[in-house]
């Protein structure tokens, strides 16, 4: 018998090992690090990370080139039998921002890490498990089969736990084992749902998997428990019970990383799922009801968030929220042939989590110095850190505009792609949700810079030890995610001609405003304020009116947080899980 | 009733009790060994997935196999993870408990599970 020919995209193309050298270079690290101990584990970190920056480059210039992904076969094994590594343009962005962020944290953690601190513990860990969440990102960005996604799943998960604990208190332990627990939950339910389509097709390799699969009762199981499971390592509403304590007790540097990357982790494979595996299974319903699930977490991240006292949580609660905007990309590239389609909704969602990953890594930072500099983060005692820390407060500024979508930033150029999307398809209502969200984003920043940029209570003393170099990186990265609009992302991304070409017109300024006014509109009527602007005399006419309405709107929020710690249980969480991987079978089984 | 039907079974009923358990029991190490009861459940569907291959006449299909090995060796680590944070969690706080609210205080809660 003649072995079949291989398939055009079963041969490994020129720079394949640049796919091999993404993921070796940084396990290489974790390994030296082990070797040569914590006396050499930062420099070793600081060694490997240009190295990273240029393979990440390298493969960028490389991609344009080949006609196709670049696919490298482990072995030179075609699959099914082997296993191959592909990169396309959104593994190469990925891949790309991974870098940039890991190279702006390590500029802020190098001061707080360094190996001469009196614990040594700490700081050797953090860098092993940086590299070791670099290497399991490369390969979730890469991997080409949905086994070795998984792998790569759990070893980004028990990378990012122990961040999560690295000061050892116990509040922050417990975070970690609730984090881990839960994750393990959504990965067993992924591996069971790897297991059945296995069984069913006898290959796991997304190339080929995609072209046997078919509309059938295993399918849409296996489509449901895998989605949920990833749902849950995502954090999206309502399965986010340990993103707020392990995302506001980590270190700031480590934030930044589970922030900004670790959650775009599980979101890479659902969107590999979804539009490579099965563009055509998850049909109308279920897209909606992902998206709904999306716009869910955009109110109750936002709202619970403008109701935090301690400025970590509060950025911890506005990921939450922004993890919901990724998902409203699905229903969007939701086409008339009944298939999801990789066009210009995609190339969108992937921006804002590019940008995301940019912004909140550099808000993550920059409250981390304010934090260090005042010993503590309650935002209403933040008067005056404007005066102390520009740089820091800049940065978080710039961060802030960047993720309420102004232009050019990358969430800009992600908010016109979907709104075209939205527009095209005549969804409007995501256009509503996708509007109110850069509204409820305007609010928290709004709210957070009006207390930093007020004047200080007591008088603070000028302290000459704050490392400019973390404020700096921190306000580096802020720019970046601002400046992402004008990057050239038509050779990695299919961007439809002719979309936000007006970067710094007035139909752009226009669009500036809104986030901006809604926002302070929304932040006055719904945040935290020591004084009430009504306390002022000039404001006594218009308290008037806005009273009502804002007692009206906190006794509403108020709600909302309950609910919101409800959910946060672990019974509920857990309940939440298994209704939603049912709603998904069924919602998929009635689309057929 | 086939020895696949019947090995399917035991998987389906291994993976339900462990899903009851990580849901219902408050205690940690309860959940964990839950856990690793629903993880049990999953390989032995991957065994039976490698017999109905071998079915199709191919003798016993190899990659469940491997996936199970690796399958094996991952919820071995996650449950050592797990353990070592319990433990850690228990020498600082005096409890194990994971409910939300209030931060963990001495010997609120019996240790262990």
């Amino acid at each position: 018998m003649l072995p079949p020919a291989p398939a055009l995209d079963a041969i490994t193309t020129t720079g394949g090992f640049l796919l091999v050298l993404s993921i070796v270079v940084p396990v290489a690290g974790v390994l030296l690090g082990f070797v040569l101990g914590d006396r050499y584990v930062r420099l070793v970190a600081c060694a490997i990370i240009p190295l990273g920056l240029a393979i990440a480059v390298a493969i960028l210039v490389v991609l344009p080139g080949s006609k196709g992904p670049i696919v490298y076969l482990l072995g030179t094994w075609p699959p099914p039998l082997g296993v191959a590594l592909r990169a396309d343009g959104l593994s190469a962005v990925m891949i790309a921002v991974t870098a940039v962020v890991i190279c702006a944290v390590t500029a802020f953690a190098a001061a707080d890490f360094s190996p001469s601190a009196t614990e040594t513990r700490a700081p050797f860990a953090f860098w092993i498990l940086l590299l070791a969440i670099w290497g399991a990102l490369n390969t979730i960005f890469l991997g080409g089969d949905l086994f070795t996604l998984y792998v790569a799943l759990e070893l980004l998960t028990f990378a990012a736990v122990p961040l999560v604990s690295l000061e050892g208190r116990a509040e922050t332990l417990q975070a970690a084992l609730r984090y881990l627990l839960f994750a393990l939950l959504g990965s067993v339910l992924y591996l069971l749902g790897t297991a059945l389509l296995y069984g069913r097709y006898g290959t796991l390799d997304i190339v080929l998997l995609s072209r046997r699969i078919g509309t059938e009762p295993t399918v849409f199981v296996a489509a449901a428990l895998m989605t949920t499971g990833l749902l849950a390592k995502t954090a999206l509403f309502p399965l986010h019970l340990w993103l707020p304590p392990a995302h506001a007790g980590a270190p700031a540097a480590a934030s930044a990383i589970l922030s900004g990357l670790v959650v775009k982790g599980s979101f890479f494979i659902i969107v590999r799922l979804w539009f490579n595996v099965m563009p055509g299974l998850p049909g109308f319903a279920a897209t909606q009801l992902l998206a709904a699930l999306g716009g869910a977490a955009i109110v109750f991240g936002s709202v619970v968030a403008l109701r935090q006292e301690r400025l970590k949580l509060l950025i911890a609660y506005s990921t939450l929220a922004q993890i919901g905007y990724l998902f409203l990309m699905f229903p969007l590239a939701f086409g008339a042939s009944g298939r999801l389609e990789s066009g210009g909704a995609l190339a969108g969602g992937l921006l804002q989590a590019v940008s995301h990953a940019t912004a909140k890594a550099a808000m993550f930072m920059a409250a981390g110095s304010i934090y260090a500099r005042l010993g503590q983060d309650r935002i209403m005692a933040l008067g005056g850190v404007g005066r102390i820390l520009p740089i820091s407060v800049l940065a978080f500024a710039l961060s802030g505009l960047a993720l309420m979508g102004l232009p050019p930033g990358g969430a800009y150029l992600a908010k016109e792609l979907l709104l075209q999307a939205a527009a095209e398809k005549g969804q409007w209502w995501w256009a509503v949700v996708l509007q109110a969200g850069g509204i409820f984003t305007g609010a928290y920043v709004v709210l957070v810079l009006a207390h930093a940029l007020a004047p200080a209570n007591e008088p603070t003393t000028p302290d000459s030890a704050a490392p400019r170099i973390q404020e700096l990186a921190a306000l580096a990265l802020a720019l970046c995610s601002l400046l992402l609009g004008l990057v050239p992302w038509e050779a990695y991304l299919s961007i439809p001609h002719g979309v936000a070409s007006d970067k710094f017109g007035l139909g752009a300024l226009s669009k500036t405003l809104l986030p901006i006014l809604g926002g302070a509109v929304v932040a006055i009527l719904l945040g935290r304020w020591e004084h009430p602007p009504g306390r002022l005399s000039r404001w006594k006419a218009l308290m008037v009116v806005v009273g009502p309405v804002r007692r009206a709107g906190l006794a509403l929020s108020a709600i909302v947080e309950g609910c919101d710690n409800v959910l946060r249980q672990w019974p509920t969480a857990c309940i939440s899980l298994l209704t939603l991987a049912a709603l998904f079978g069924a919602s998929m089984l009635l689309s057929f | 009733m086939s020895g696949v039907t019947v090995f399917g079974v035991c998987a389906a009923v291994a993976v339900g009790l462990g899903l009851y358990g990580l849901i219902t029991n408050p205690q940690p190490l309860r959940k964990i060994i839950a856990f690793n009861l629903l993880g049990s459940g999953v390989f032995l569907l991957f065994g039976v997935v490698g017999r109905r291959g071998a079915a199709a006449g191919v003798g016993n299909d190899p990659v469940p196999q491997a996936l199970v090995i690796t399958g094996v060796v991952v919820a071995f680590s996650a449950t050592a993870l797990a353990i070592a944070l319990l433990l850690r969690l228990f020498q600082k706080a005096g409890s194990t408990t994971l409910s939300n609210g209030a931060p963990p205080s001495a010997g609120s809660d019996p240790p262990g599970g």
